[in-house]
């Protein structure tokens, strides 16, 4: 009930900023735009809705699409118990989105995580380095486009 | 042929100590630590090996256990490790992911530790029961035995 309520007063706030509502697996998933997703997020993370705990934040490459990159935010409402899934899809060419890690401090490593294996750029990110791999590695690992059997070794293999 | 009769039992005496004092060196990045421990402690305890002392600098060593995936990021640290150790030394690739990557065969994963340092005996297993380690460790100081040894004083040819 109360996650109807979330979804009328999200629609009606940012009518033409929300793409697409659907649900899965129970949950609802919002397909919005980039540049109303931190707007969006500080309206769920306020009261009454409390959505402040960021679950997970990840990227998905759905690749021979259009737009080829989808970011992925899992978000959790420790008073009511519900959580929502929030989409902004990203194309190749124009690879930024805003960061969040103003609003939650685990946004700061995840954020790094998806930039080390995706590339994406968060902009207004306080830190953005590699996370996972070694200076001079080249190319994002979790791209569909990577070859499968690529290595990159940092000292010289025997054989 | 005095002379070489002395060598010979000299060669066979040292293999025979050496193979019952292997100090080892637990190099451990994954869940095979779990079996390296329970292989190490008194259930099966392969201090009845001779196996007993687990050191924690790699230059009072003489077996380096490589126990675990083996990232390339982490792989110039298992060879800082091995050239540490002084000679003689034995490695013992200690699981699948050590022997051979395993089931991690991407971007991130060493295939086998044997790409970086030269191993003497393979141990599979996702993680190795004890006893099949107790096999590897059985089968390592027959090699031992078997090899020929080196010391300082030995006249070269």
């Amino acid at each position: 009930m109360e996650k109807k309520k979330v979804i009328e007063e999200l629609k009606q706030k940012f009518a033409e900023k929300i793409k697409e509502v659907s649900a899965q697996f129970g949950d609802e998933i919002l397909l919005i735009e980039r540049d109303s997703l931190l707007d969006i997020v500080q309206f769920l993370k306020d009261k009454p809705y409390s959505y402040s705990m960021l679950l997970d934040l990840t990227c998905v490459d759905y690749k021979g699409q259009e737009p080829r990159f989808e970011m992925v935010y899992h978000l959790y409402s420790i008073p009511n118990v519900q959580r929502l899934r929030i989409k902004v899809s990203l194309s190749e060419k124009d690879l930024r989105i805003d960061s969040l890690a103003s609003l939650w401090k685990n946004a700061n490593w995840l954020e790094r995580e998806v930039f080390d294996m995706f590339g994406v750029d968060f902009k207004g990110h306080p830190d953005l380095r590699r996370i996972f791999m070694y200076d001079g590695f080249e190319g994002y690992p979790l791209r569909k486009d990577y070859p499968l059997r690529k290595r990159q070794p940092r000292i010289p293999l025997r054989k | 042929m005095i002379g070489n009769f002395v060598t010979t039992r000299f060669n066979y005496i040292l293999g025979w100590a050496r193979k019952y004092s292997l100090f080892h060196y637990p190099y451990i990045t994954a869940c095979c630590g779990m079996e390296y421990m329970s292989t190490a402690a008194s259930h099966f305890d392969w201090d009845r090996f001779g196996t007993g002392w687990t050191r924690f600098s790699p230059r009072q060593s003489d077996m380096l256990v490589v126990c675990g995936t083996i990232s390339h990021k982490s792989a110039p640290v298992l060879r800082t490790v091995y050239d540490q150790m002084t000679e003689p030394k034995w490695v013992m690739a200690f699981g699948t992911c050590a022997v051979s990557g395993g089931i991690y065969d991407n971007y991130a994963v060493v295939q086998g530790c044997d790409r970086i340092i030269p191993v003497d005996v393979y141990i599979p297993g996702c993680p190795p029961r004890p006893e099949t380690v107790l096999d590897g460790l059985i089968k390592l100081q027959e090699k031992i035995q078997k090899q020929e040894q080196e010391w300082r004083w030995k006249k070269r040819k």
